[in-house]
């Protein structure tokens, strides 16, 4: 046993801890047996039945054997129990009766008797038999047995027990050995018997002691001593439970009394313990019996801190002797919580820190004390019963620390040192117990206070020498706060690991903890903005030259802002190369409730859009446990590498790993570190950075405000994914490492494209119109300059061909797609080979429209075979349809994006089909030519005129006169032929063959859809009822627009045509008369403007006078187009007679209702009205409507014209 | 009676956590989140025992010198943590099993609403008035 080395010098202990037994008489006698004695008398347990119901314990029992003397026997009032002799012995050897009477008897009656008068009635006579030398005197021998019985007789009365023989002791006999059994179990149940009565005597006076506590005048320090004697007994008796139990109920006790003086129910003697604190030299458990704590308290001297130090004390060393040291820790704990408490409810003044000082110690020495009685395995192994006291006395050195000035940075202050004075001096002196060792907790502490140094060294040893590793321990911490989702211990370990980093300079790791604080929600705006503050900090700070790249600081933006949203500008993400995509994006700031997101006016699902749904995990559930990171998933396409052609298409998920994955507790969730700022094009387009250009700025301290950045894009085509985001603050990039849901952009190139109607647009809404060949038409040539931007002096070289030359024109605009800047001069430059037209300059990726108009000449029949010729006079046409095109003009264009010409391919349709046949009527022969009109269109012929082909000869004559003899029809509806028969009269023979040509001219029947009708009404002067010549009247003209033009059937009214981007129409009216019947007086003419569409009318009034009287006509009333000056117009070269067509361009007015509305007007000639066109310069000209356009109804009208006055000179002449 | 009340989810996150001073939150919160090491040290020790008969009561977790706490685990392991002040004596063992039960029944309330989301955070008034009762008295 551990106490058995350190014996204290204290009285109680310097006998032996056991049973006093004392011995009287014969003292050699019991020398000489004493050894046997005391080995045989614990070598049997012995069976204890207890009182009041306790449990019958089995004993060994040990016995101090001393000589008697009077002064042992307990005195009258003596509560000691420890001096208390249990069992009286009286030795003797006499087998002489004579000796017996003449000595023994009267001894044992003086003892008997001095028993007596101390009440002690626990004796014992033991009377050895078989001394041989002692026989010698046979004379005065008698039986053993007469003596002892004598003995009973004198002493015993009735208790013959109480005298034992004990037979040749020192023989190894059997004899010998029966009676030393009987005598050590005769001793044994005497010695229990002993204990029985007195412990029971005793614990009836301590109860009844007990009992008076609610009496004035009873002291607690005074109870403690007499239960104390009680647990000292049974220590002695090894007994330690029953002794631990002692301790517990005075412990017990005392926390009663202490909780009812917090409950106002103050006890006298508490006031001892109210005394303030002046020592706080910690627990001493290398002691069994602290006496000087002892002692104090049986002064009644004793503190608090000393009272519990000691009851502790000796509660520890039972515990140990229990071998139940983890109890020690638990209970070691409780009693320093116990004693703060105590001490602050008893109010006890203590030095600030005292306390601390107290704890501190106090933990090291329990500590000790058990590390002492267990090897290391054993503490290992229970090290959570030990891990409380450290923790304990940790926290108590760091707030000894704070208290002492000794963590600050400035080091401790004088205040700081005078405290640290006082609490060494609350110390005292080292105890001589732990002295010899170097590392006592007294002296740990006095070390660690002394010097900031050494403060550092024994507490720090956690922080700064291993400041690494503490930031691991927090790492660790923090990861099994955030997989568990304890929000507020996650917000302050990343501030203590922020700490830790700031204190190991690594500034990134600082920087993406104060990152992610600044965005904490648990903290205040203020602490928030200065975490913030730090960020920005470090953004400011100039960038390192040289070492630029590496001094920029990633952040995850997750922390700082949460991306809202990105938007598209074009919105369909989708551009050619080289053309500006604008993406903003949105954010919202997570500082704070406001959010300046960039586009947070347009509402929520526009294209080009994406809204971000914010990562709501289940509030509260960590994410790690709920769903795990997002999936990110990703389109993948599988195209053959032959043609590119898509073979397979699906979706992959790309993080399939970590989704999938099982969660299981602890295992940290790697934010993968993936390059930053780049989008990378799906499939094998390569990875091409795209610089973001971002600025950012502070709004009102809590808003960023994110710039819309250009977005420079790649020229490369393809798909572009945003993966990441990152965003540059001078040093810091806050990069958001993935963007989910995937958005994508596409990014294409387009070579240059030169193409000819129809374009596509126009094929969807209007039925396209073929070109028709032998009339001028105006082709559309649509230039979509895809990558290619046409500088200024670009031009376009046609190659001209003899089939089909180019009507250049001047006035000529084209175009340009995307740009409001309305038409630009085109000009059209014609040589005899080139036809060059030099095209305005056009961004990339714009439509570059101009119209052109060409003249397909109609091909002349070919030259027949002989044998054709009579018998099947047929022109060998193909059939007429638009889908077998007659004629094919190609076009060759120089295009100065390319070395090579592009080819283009006009298609013609001839409108006419031919035949021709010989008919006989008698002698008379006639040729009949049935044209037949394969067009859409109607044309009107003139000029039909059927020739021989070789004209007169050379002898002048004619072989054969043609006679037209047919009705000369001139109207050529579509789709209807017309006959035409000529008599064929020769003056001679008829000649075997006869060639013949057969031309006619033709023009498209003008359009004759009734648009405009004009009503005209005389108005006589006010109050008559008729004109009258010579005096003004007006002519009310109500010009009015009918409804819509059919379905179907182009609008022509001139002027006004969405082609050419006017709102409406307007019309010129003109009132004149020809026959001066009339004089117009005032305005004759004017402009009338009407909306766009729809029905429509226009009064005007003009004051026209009657120059006769008599039915008057009235005065004409033309109406025209009028065509502003920046209306497409052609001048018809003076070459556009073709062979067969004689239709002069100059004065017809070409049928709009061939091609489509653009040419409307380009076929509408000309300078029907005085004004004759400038060349090259665009003026406002007038066109005649086609005749049915306009409707006049008081066409012809005539109106009853009065003499001026009644007496007017009839002038009558007369012949 | 009690400074600070916790629900703990069997998978240790929180529940519900209240605490009567709310200055010193983050000082419960780590309080409570430290007791669940011993919570779970004494559900593995009693379950080795005694197998399924086991008393949801797991009594004083831990002291410290300021609080005490006390811990009860639901057969579907979720975890009750009350903390009381040490100063506070007059709260007996009893008292807490006491409290603990009117705990578990009212979150057994809470559980049996349809319209609450096992896992989520406890939302309900009744149970927060339940709470509040217990912490009410302490001040």
């Amino acid at each position: 046993m551990d106490s058995a080395e350190e014996k204290p010098a204290a009285v109680i202990y310097a006998m032996e801890n056991k049973p006093i037994v004392t011995c009287a008489g014969d003292q050699a006698l019991f020398t000489s047996l004493y050894t046997s004695l005391a080995q045989q008398l614990p070598r049997e347990p012995m069976e204890w039945r207890r009182t009041y119901g306790r449990a019958p314990k089995m004993i060994h029992l040990e016995a101090n054997f001393v000589q008697f003397k009077e002064e042992l026997l307990p005195k009258d009032g003596t509560k000691a129990l420890l001096t208390f002799p249990f069992l009286h012995i009286y030795w003797t050897d006499c087998c002489d009766s004579e000796a017996y009477r003449s000595s023994v008897k009267e001894d044992v009656s003086r003892w008997q008797s001095s028993l007596r008068s101390h009440g002690s009635a626990d004796w014992l006579i033991i009377v050895v038999d078989g001394g041989d030398a002692r026989k010698k005197n046979k004379s005065n021998i008698l039986p053993r047995s007469s003596i002892v019985d004598k003995i009973r007789g004198d002493f015993c009365n009735k208790q013959n027990d109480r005298c034992v023989v004990l037979s040749d002791p020192l023989k190894d006999s059997s004899r010998s050995q029966e009676s030393w059994n009987s005598l050590l179990l005769k001793l044994r149940t005497l010695l229990l018997m002993s204990f029985t009565k007195n412990l029971g005597r005793f614990e009836d006076d301590m109860r009844t002691l007990r009992e008076k506590r609610t009496q004035p005048g009873w002291s607690f320090c005074e109870y403690f001593m007499v239960q104390e004697e009680l647990a000292f007994v049974f220590e002695m008796l090894q007994q330690f439970e029953d002794a631990l139990v002692q301790y517990d109920e005075l412990d017990a006790l005392f926390t009663q009394y202490v909780l009812n003086f917090g409950a106002g129910d103050a006890a006298k003697w508490l006031g001892s313990f109210c005394s303030p604190v002046l020592n706080w030299s910690g627990l001493l458990l290398r002691r069994p019996i602290d006496m000087e704590k002892r002692n104090a308290i049986q002064r009644g001297s004793a503190s608090l801190l000393d009272m519990r130090s000691y009851l502790f004390s000796r509660q520890c060393t039972l515990l140990i002797f229990l071998q139940r040291p983890w109890e020690v820790t638990h209970r070691a704990l409780e009693l320093l919580h116990n004693c703060v408490q105590e001490l602050r409810l008893l109010e006890v003044p203590v030095l600030e820190g005292a306390l601390d000082c107290w704890v501190f110690l106090s933990c090291l020495e329990v500590l000790h004390r058990i590390e002492s009685c267990c090897d290391r395995a054993q503490l290992a192994a229970n090290s959570s019963h030990t891990v409380g006291l450290w923790a304990y006395a940790t926290d108590k050195l760091k707030s000894l620390g704070q208290l002492c000035g000794l963590v600050s940075r400035t080091g401790p202050t004088s205040e700081d040192l005078n405290r640290t004075v006082d609490l060494l001096a609350g110390l005292g002196d080292e105890r001589p117990e732990t002295g010899r060792w170097s590392t006592s907790p007294y002296k740990k502490l006095k070390e660690a206070l002394s010097s900031v140094e050494a403060f550092e060294r024994h507490y720090l040893v956690s922080w700064t020498l291993a400041a690494r590793q503490a930031e691991a321990l927090l790492a660790e911490a923090l990861r099994s706060y955030v997989c568990e989702g304890w929000s507020f211990p996650v917000t302050h370990t990343r501030k203590q690991m922020g700490e830790c980093q700031k204190l190991l300079g690594r500034s990134v790791d600082s920087l993406q903890t104060s990152a992610l604080l600044a965005g904490d929600t648990n903290l205040t705006t203020e602490e928030r903005t200065r975490f913030c503050g730090d960020v920005l900090n470090y953004a400011g700070e100039p960038v390192e030259q040289g070492g630029a790249a590496s001094a920029k600081a990633s952040l995850d933006m997750g922390a700082f802002a949460r991306l809202t949203r990105i938007r598209f500008r074009p919105d369909g993400a989708t551009v050619h190369s080289g053309a500006a995509l604008q993406v903003s994006f949105g954010f919202t700031w997570k500082n704070g409730k406001q959010h300046a997101s960039k586009g947070g006016a347009q509402g929520r699902g526009l294209p080009g859009t994406v809204d971000f749904e914010a990562a709501v995990s289940p509030a509260g559930r960590p994410a790690s446990l709920s769903a795990g990171p997002p999936p990110e998933m990703d389109e993948a396409h599988d195209r053959s590498p032959s043609d590119d052609s898509l073979s397979s298409a699906g979706v992959v998920c790309k993080n399939a790993h970590l989704v999938i994955r099982r969660h299981d507790s602890g295992s940290p969730q790697d934010a993968p570190r993936t390059p930053r700022g780049h989008a990378a094009p799906i499939g094998a387009a390569p990875a091409t950075p795209v610089a973001l250009k971002e600025g950012a700025r502070m709004l009102t301290g809590r808003r960023i405000a994110l710039e819309p950045g250009d977005n420079s894009v790649s020229d490369e085509p393809g798909t572009y994914t945003l993966r990441q985001l990152s965003v540059t603050l001078g040093n810091v990039n806050f990069v958001l490492p993935h963007i989910y849901p995937s958005v994508q952009y596409h990014v294409y190139s387009q070579e240059p494209q030169l193409t000819v109607p129809p374009p596509p647009h126009l094929l969807l809404s209007v039925p396209s119109e073929p070109l028709l060949a032998g009339l001028p038409q105006t082709v559309k040539f649509t230039l979509l300059t895809g990558h290619y931007a046409v500088r200024k002096g670009d031009a376009l070289q046609l190659s001209n061909s003899d089939g089909m030359p180019v009507l250049a024109n001047a006035g000529c605009t084209a175009r340009i797609s995307n740009s409001g800047a309305g038409t630009h001069a085109l000009s059209v430059q014609s040589s005899d080979k080139v036809t060059s037209i030099s095209l305005p300059p056009a961004p990339p990726y714009h439509a570059l429209e101009f119209h052109l108009e060409v003249l397909c000449l109609i091909p002349s029949g070919p030259e027949r075979t002989a044998d054709e010729r009579l018998t099947n006079g047929e022109v060998r046409h193909r059939p007429r349809s638009y889908s077998h095109p007659d004629t094919a003009m190609s076009m060759s264009i120089d295009c100065p994006w390319s070395i090579y010409s592009t080819l283009l391919t006009l298609t013609f349709h001839i409108p006419f089909k031919t035949e021709h046949s010989l008919l006989s009527a008698g002698n008379r022969k006639f040729i009949r030519v049935c044209v037949h009109n394969v067009s859409d269109s109607d044309f009107t012929l003139a000029h039909v005129k059927l020739a021989e082909k070789n004209g007169p000869r050379q002898d002048g004559r004619r072989r054969a006169s043609l006679e037209m003899r047919s009705l000369n029809a001139t109207l050529l509806c579509s789709k209807r032929s017309v006959h035409c028969l000529w008599e064929a009269t020769c003056k001679e023979d008829l000649p075997s063959s006869l060639e013949c040509v057969f031309s006619a001219s033709f023009c498209p029947l003008p359009a004759s859809h009734t648009l405009y009708s004009v009503r005209a009404n005389m108005l006589p002067l006010a109050g008559e009822r008729h004109c009258r010549s010579g005096s003004l009247c007006g002519l009310e003209v109500v010009i009015a627009r009918l409804a819509e033009p059919a379905e179907g059937q182009p609008d022509v009214d001139g002027g006004g045509t969405d082609a050419d981007g006017l709102g409406g129409s307007k019309v010129l009216y003109e009132v004149a008369d020809s026959s001066s019947n009339w004089a117009v007086c005032g305005r004759s003419s004017g402009l009338v403007s009407m909306p766009s569409s729809g029905s429509w009318a226009h009064k005007v009034h003009i004051e026209v006078m009657p120059l006769f009287a008599g039915h008057l006509p009235f005065p004409k009333i033309k109406v025209l187009k009028y065509l502003p000056h920046n209306v497409n117009t052609i001048q018809p070269d003076a070459d556009s007679q073709v062979e067969n067509d004689s239709l002069s361009l100059l004065d017809k007015t070409l049928d709009d209702a061939t091609a489509d509305t653009a040419s409307v007007r380009s076929r509408g000639s000309v300078q029907s009205l005085g004004e004759q066109q400038h060349r090259g310069v665009a003026l406002p000209r007038l066109d005649p409507f086609s005749p049915g356009q306009v409707f006049n109804h008081s066409h012809a009208r005539q109106v009853l014209v009065l003499p001026a006055n009644d007496d007017h000179i009839v002038e009558v002449h007369a012949t | 009676m009690a400074v600070c009340i916790a629900v703990i989810a069997k998978e240790n996150y929180p529940l519900y956590i209240r605490s009567v001073p709310t200055q010193n939150e983050l000082k419960f919160h780590y309080t409570v989140h430290t007791s669940l090491d011993v919570v779970e040290e004494k559900i593995s020790a009693v379950g080795k025992s005694l197998g399924d008969q086991r008393e949801l009561y797991l009594g004083l977790l831990y002291p410290t010198e300021d609080y005490k706490v006390y811990g009860y685990v639901t057969n579907s392991k979720v975890k009750f943590v009350i903390v009381v002040d040490s100063s506070n004596t007059s709260l007996r063992d009893n008292e807490i099993r006491s409290m603990f039960r009117k705990l578990h029944n009212s979150f057994t309330d809470v559980m049996c609403n349809p319209f609450h989301t096992p896992g989520n955070p406890i939302q309900s008034k009744a149970f927060d008035e339940v709470v509040s009762g217990m912490l009410a008295q302490s001040t």
